[in-house]
């Protein structure tokens, strides 16, 4: 579904992204994992746009999508969440769901249609899915962390994706709710069919739902295999799992 | 019949427009002016607002489309034989277009870097204006502007443009209520994740400037219709200064906020202007304690103290 093969970004002299290669194949449930600074969020901003590579290529379903801008990108059925928090916090929860849904369904550019009856039951199934339809009608700046980290998959679940990326849904949460977070995923994954790229610390989440595991070291991937091949791995043993 | 119950705006902006269609035969003719260069003035910054405070594009020379569509009524009534309400259909539409022209280059950059552009190209065009004598009239302006009979006296004048802004605005509302307007907030909180959704963000936010810059083009006609004049002071960034400055005044978060501020400005300088002509001052020192005590502009102290509602594309509507 997603082939990325041996791609480059730079910084200046510091190379974020050396030659990293990966493959997500439909339905999977694909983990990045590496020490900080290992170029995971660097990777994923190369495959959605936000960044471009200077070498590379980077293809989705068939197509070339290495030099499309984001938009397009997100309209191919990528879309993703950010590591750090990145929602609209002046719009209410429902707004900010509605905003992705209402762009997926292209009407954004509608100009004398009201917006409170567009998008509405697509906006709420989403908002019940995730568990946040009781708060839909709070300022999305004042939910707390936790929420607005599954705001974000949720705006992200707004554009009706075929590949949803998650870059680090968990950071910054309490184990309980890393756990309650990951169940979801996984739950999103299984009732919407969803095929799921994502990086995360915790190595017993990650061993315990990715079928498949990309170990990233210094902007290069070391090894992608299943989890008890990537276990058994001596150089990730060393690189990587040892430092624990 | 819910929805429709939706769309009406609130009661006191009905008890406003009967008030403001009653008044006139009541008052001295003055204020009948006054009024009405309250709605044209009103009408410029809700254009300009429509962009700044809805799209947080830095529109920092928003006066020069209102001088556009001045200019082009009056180029059109004075230079050609067309009847006047070809140039009333002109003004917007030439606005439109420059806005189209300037937004275009505008948009690649972002806040402050669009805005420095924009006052650039727009001074750019006020020079054009200001000393192209033989076409536009140079800084001496073009006076005496004949208007058709039927809205040439002062009180027609003033129905005509009170009915004008009424629609524009009712438009402007229904604007940013629909999905064009949702996404455009959404922009405006964060264009980096619209991205990421699939907005196309530099396509809408010229769309959205062409949009404003028309409206602006239609309170140039306006300003004709009520002045029968034109200067280059139109196009001139103090202006737009001015303008953006009604906006914060007013509260830029807020949709009636910009047309607050515009009264409030107007009657400053009418009524402070009598007794100094400093009349600045009174307005610096004013602005000064809003930054403080009223952040969010008045219009924003109001909603948050008589129920405001958070932000978003629907509203609680239809539930």
């Amino acid at each position: 579904m997603l082939e990325i093969t041996d791609i480059y970004k730079s910084f200046g002299d510091f190379t974020a992204v050396d030659g990293a290669d990966l493959t997500v194949d439909a339905g999977e449930l694909v983990a990045v994992i590496g020490p900080n600074g290992a170029g995971k969020t660097t990777l994923f901003n190369l495959i959605t746009g936000q960044l471009k590579p200077e070498d590379g290529k980077v293809v989705f379903m068939g197509e070339d999508i290495t030099y499309l801008p984001p938009y397009e990108i997100c309209r191919r059925g990528i879309a993703r969440s950010f590591q750090i928090v990145n929602i609209f916090p002046r719009l209410s929860v429902f707004g900010n769901v509605q905003v992705a849904v209402i762009s997926q369904q292209r009407a954004s550019n509608r100009l004398f249609h009201p917006a409170q009856s567009i998008a509405v039951e697509e906006t709420n199934g989403i908002l019940e899915s995730v568990g946040l339809l009781d708060k839909a009608w709070n300022t999305a700046g004042s939910l707390s962390h936790g929420d607005q980290r599954i705001l974000e998959i949720a705006i992200a679940l707004g554009n009706d994706p075929k590949l949803l990326i998650l870059d680090e849904p968990t950071a910054g949460m309490s184990p309980e709710e890393t756990v309650a977070t990951m169940e979801l995923v996984k739950r999103l994954a299984e009732t919407r069919g969803l095929t799921i790229l994502f990086c995360e610390h915790d190595m017993d989440v990650v061993f315990g739902i990715a079928r498949s595991i990309m170990v990233m070291h210094q902007g290069r991937t070391l090894i992608q295999g299943k989890p008890e091949q990537v276990r058994k791995n001596d150089e990730v043993m060393k690189a990587y799992l040892g430092e624990e | 019949m819910k929805r429709l119950l939706a769309w009406t705006p609130f009661w006191p902006i009905t008890v406003i427009f009967v008030a403001l269609l009653i008044l006139p035969p009541i008052i001295p003719r003055f204020y009948t002016y006054l009024l009405a260069s309250i709605l044209v003035t009103g009408l410029l910054a809700m254009s300009l607002n429509m962009v700044l405070g809805h799209g947080m594009i830095f529109q920092f020379h928003h006066g020069v489309f209102y001088g556009v569509g001045a200019y082009a009524v009056a180029l059109i009534v004075t230079k050609t034989s067309l009847p006047a309400w070809v140039g009333f259909a002109a003004g917007p539409i030439a606005a439109a277009v420059v806005g189209l022209l300037i937004g275009w280059f505008c948009v690649r950059l972002t806040r402050l870097y669009f805005g420095m552009l924009q006052i650039s190209l727009g001074s750019l065009l006020y020079v054009i204006v200001f000393r192209w004598y033989k076409f536009t009239g140079g800084d001496d302006g073009i006076y005496g502007i004949p208007m058709p009979s039927i809205i040439s006296s002062s009180k027609s004048s003033y129905y005509f443009i009170l009915i004008i802004v009424a629609i524009c605005l009712t438009l402007l509302y229904l604007l940013l209520k629909s999905p064009f307007g949702a996404t455009l907030e959404a922009i405006r909180d964060n264009p980096q994740r619209c991205e990421a959704v699939g907005v196309n963000v530099r396509r809408h936010q010229l769309a959205a400037i062409v949009i404003a810059t028309f409206f602006a083009g239609i309170a140039g006609v306006l300003f004709v219709v009520l002045e029968n004049f034109v200067h280059p002071d139109l196009l001139f960034w103090v202006l737009s200064l001015e303008i953006f400055i009604m906006c914060l005044l007013g509260g830029w978060f807020t949709f009636a906020g910009p047309l607050l501020g515009a009264a409030i400005m107007v009657a400053l300088r009418t009524f402070v202007g009598i007794y100094t002509e400093y009349w600045t001052l009174i307005l610096g020192v004013i602005l000064i304690l809003l930054i403080f005590f009223l952040p969010e502009g008045v219009m924003g102290y109001v909603t948050e103290k008589f129920g405001g509602q958070a932000y978003g594309a629907g509203g609680r509507g239809e539930q």
